[in-house]
C-alpha cells in the first residue's frame, strides 16, 4: 500500500479510529490540538462521537463513563491538561476500566511552554493520581510507530481492563513522516460482560465503582490489582535494541530522544566505538529484563532524556548498582543535539577505557 | 545524501506548503523525509517556518537546527536564521522583499527576486515555487517531476487549476538557477 505523509497527532487519531475507537472526549491544548481537530472530522465519518468537553477534568470523567459502558474510548492532552485528568485516571484505574490517554508532553513545570519535552515521565509511570495503581505506558519514536501502537494500546487496555497511556512529545505530534496505514479492517472489540449497559428487564446487576469503604475489602482489591500489575510487568515489556550485542557503552533513551541517540550510535560506530542503544517502547512496564541481561557485559550506561533525569531512576533500579549509570539531558522544551550527546559518549567511553 | 532545509517567511507566503511539497516529493523518491513546522505562539502576520529533512538514511531529529539550505522569504527570517546555516551551505534570498545582503562569506548565496518574477507570471502567490525551482536546480535534492506529482497531493482537488502556473514558476526558477550557474 502506498505511503502517505502524516502528522504524528493525526496519526494518533487515525490509528485510534482504525483500532475501533468510537468515542473521544477532550479539550484543546498545544502541541496536540491537531488530534482533536482530526477526530472532530473523522469520528462522525465512522459513526463515532467527538465531544469537546468544558475542561480536562470533565473529559477524563466522560472517558470514565464511556469506558464503564464498554466503549473503546480515548482522550488526549498535554502536560497541564493531563495533570487535571489525574483524579479521573485514578478512578478509572480503581474501577478497572479500559481506555487510552494520550499525553503529548510540553515543557514544564506549571504552565511551562509548548515546546517538546519528556518531563511528564514520572507522572506517567509512577502514578500521577492518588492511590496504588499503574498505567500501561507506551512511548513511540516515529509516526509509523504511533499508528502501529494505537491498535496495541486499545487491545492492552481491554485485555487488562486498565488505562493505557501513549506518551510522546511535541516533536512527534507536530512532525510529518511517511507512514504505511495498511488495510483498514473491521475491529470488533472483545465482549465486555462487566459493562454497565442497563439491566434490560431483570439482567444481572452491574456496578462500576472504585469505592471500597471497608478497609479489608479495599486491601483485597489492592492485592487483586497488584497481581494484575505483576502479570503485566512480566508479560508486556517491550523495547528496541540497536547495536547492543557487543556494546560497551549502552545509551538508554525513549521517544524523540532515542531518535537522536540512534544517530549518535551510528557516528560512534563509524569512529570504532562499541556503542549501542536500548529504546524502551513500554516505559511501564519498564523493560528491566533486557537491562538485567546485558548489564554484566557492558562497561556503563548513559541515559538521555528531555528532562533533568527521570527515567534514569528506572535504569538504575534495573542495573542494581552493577555498573555506573550516567545522565545527559536537556529540559524546558530544548531538544538534545546529536553532536553534544556524541561528545558526552566520547568522554565516557574513553574514561571507561582508562580504568 | 542529506539536506536539512529551513524555509522561513511571513504567514501566507506558502512557507509550510513549500516544505510539504519537498517532503512529499522526497517520499515519492523513497527517501527518508521529515517535516516539522515552527509551532510557537504565532500571530497573524507573524513569521512562520518549517524544517524539511531529506536523506537516504533514517532521520534522527526532524528539527533543522543546522540547515544545509535556508530559504529566506522575508528579512526577519534571513536575519534570524542566517547564522545557523552550515559552512558551505546555501542561502536563497527572496530579494523582492529583502533588500540587504547576507553577512556570511562561507556559504553560497543566491538572490532571487521571487515576488517580482511571480508577478510577471501573473500570480504573486507562486513566489515560493520560483525559489523552490532554484533550489531543485542547484541541489537536485528531489526531481521536478516528483514535485509536480506532489503538487497534486498538497493542493486540494479544487485548486488543481493552479498546477500549470506552479509548474511554470518551478521552471522559471530552474532557468534562473541555470543562468546563475553559468555566470
Amino acid at each position: 500500500m502506498a505511503k502517505v505523509l502524516m502528522k504524528g497527532n493525526e496519526a494518533i487519531g487515525e490509528g485510534a479510529v482504525r483500532a475501533g475507537c468510537r468515542y473521544f472526549f477532550g479539550y484543546p491544548i498545544t502541541p496536540q490540538s491537531e488530534l482533536p481537530h482530526y477526530l472532530a472530522k473523522r469520528m462522525p465519518e465512522v459513526g463515532g462521537l467527538y465531544l469537546q468537553s468544558e475542561s480536562e477534568t470533565a473529559a477524563a470523567n466522560m472517558v470514565f463513563g464511556a469506558a464503564g459502558a464498554g466503549a473503546r474510548v480515548m482522550t488526549s492532552s498535554s502536560g497541564p491538561g493531563i495533570s487535571l485528568m489525574q483524579e479521573g485516571i485514578s478512578y478509572i484505574a480503581g474501577a478497572e476500566l479500559p481506555c487510552v490517554i494520550v499525553n503529548m508532553i510540553r515543557g514544564g513545570p506549571g504552565l511551562g511552554n509548548i515546546a517538546p519535552a519528556q518531563s511528564d515521565y514520572f507522572q506517567a509511570v509512577k502514578g500521577g493520581g492518588h492511590g496504588d495503581y499503574r498505567v500501561i505506558c507506551l512511548a513511540p519514536a516515529s509516526v509509523q510507530e504511533i499508528i502501529d501502537l494505537m491498535q496495541d494500546a486499545f487491545d492492552l487496555a481491554d485485555k487488562y481492563r486498565n488505562p493505557v497511556m501513549l506518551l510522546a512529545d511535541g516533536v512527534l505530534g507536530q512532525m510529518m513522516e511517511p507512514v504505511e496505514l495498511g488495510e483498514e479492517k473491521f475491529v470488533q472489540p472483545p465482549e465486555k460482560p462487566w459493562a454497565a449497559t442497563g439491566r434490560k428487564k431483570g439482567g444481572p446487576k452491574r456496578l462500576i465503582n472504585s469505592l471500597y469503604i471497608v478497609p479489608e475489602e479495599c486491601e483485597q482489591h489492592n492485592l487483586k490489582l497488584a497481581k494484575k500489575y505483576a502479570v503485566i510487568s512480566r508479560e508486556e515489556q517491550r523495547w528496541e535494541e540497536y547495536h547492543l550485542d557487543d556494546a560497551r557503552l549502552v545509551i538508554v533513551a525513549f521517544g524523540t530522544s532515542a531518535r537522536v541517540c540512534k544517530a549518535v550510535v551510528d557516528r560512534a560506530r563509524d569512529e570504532g566505538m562499541a556503542v549501542g542503544l536500548l529504546r524502551p517502547i513500554t516505559v511501564w512496564p519498564y523493560p528491566t529484563g533486557v537491562i538485567k541481561r546485558i548489564r554484566e557485559k557492558v562497561d556503563r550506561f548513559l541515559v538521555v532524556e528531555m528532562n533533568m533525569g527521570q527515567m534514569i531512576e528506572d535504569v538504575r533500579l534495573a542495573v542494581e548498582g552493577a555498573r555506573p549509570v550516567h545522565f545527559y539531558g536537556r529540559a524546558g522544551g530544548m531538544m538534545p543535539v546529536a553532536r553534544d550527546i556524541f561528545n558526552e559518549v566520547k568522554k565516557l567511553y574513553n574514561g571507561g577505557a582508562e580504568q | 545524501m542529506f539536506e536539512g532545509i529551513l524555509i522561513a517567511g511571513f504567514g501566507g507566503q506558502g512557507v509550510l506548503s513549500t516544505g510539504q511539497l519537498l517532503a512529499y516529493a522526497g517520499m515519492k523518491e523513497n527517501k527518508h523525509v521529515a517535516w516539522i513546522p515552527s509551532y510557537g505562539p504565532e500571530m497573524r502576520g507573524g513569521t512562520a517556518n518549517c524544517g524539511v529533512t531529506i536523506s537516504d538514511r533514517p532521520i534522527s531529529s526532524p528539527v533543522v537546527s543546522e540547515p544545509t539550505v535556508l530559504i529566506a522569504m522575508n528579512r526577519p527570517s534571513l536575519e534570524k536564521f542566517e547564522p545557523a546555516v552550515v559552512p558551505s551551505g546555501l542561502i536563497l534570498v527572496n530579494s523582492s522583499l529583502i533588500h540587504i545582503k547576507t553577512k556570511r562569506s562561507d556559504v553560497k548565496t543566491v538572490y532571487v527576486p521571487a515576488n517580482d518574477i511571480a508577478e510577471s507570471l501573473g500570480n504573486g502567490k507562486v513566489a515560493n515555487n520560483i525559489i523552490l525551482g532554484v533550489l531543485l536546480e542547484l541541489t537536485g535534492v528531489v526531481s521536478t517531476e516528483s514535485v509536480l506529482e506532489a503538487l497534486k497531493e498538497v493542493l486540494p482537488p479544487k485548486r488543481h487549476n493552479l498546477i500549470p502556473i506552479n509548474q511554470e514558476a518551478l521552471e522559471k526558477g530552474r532557468q534562473l538557477a541555470r543562468e546563475f550557474k553559468a555566470s
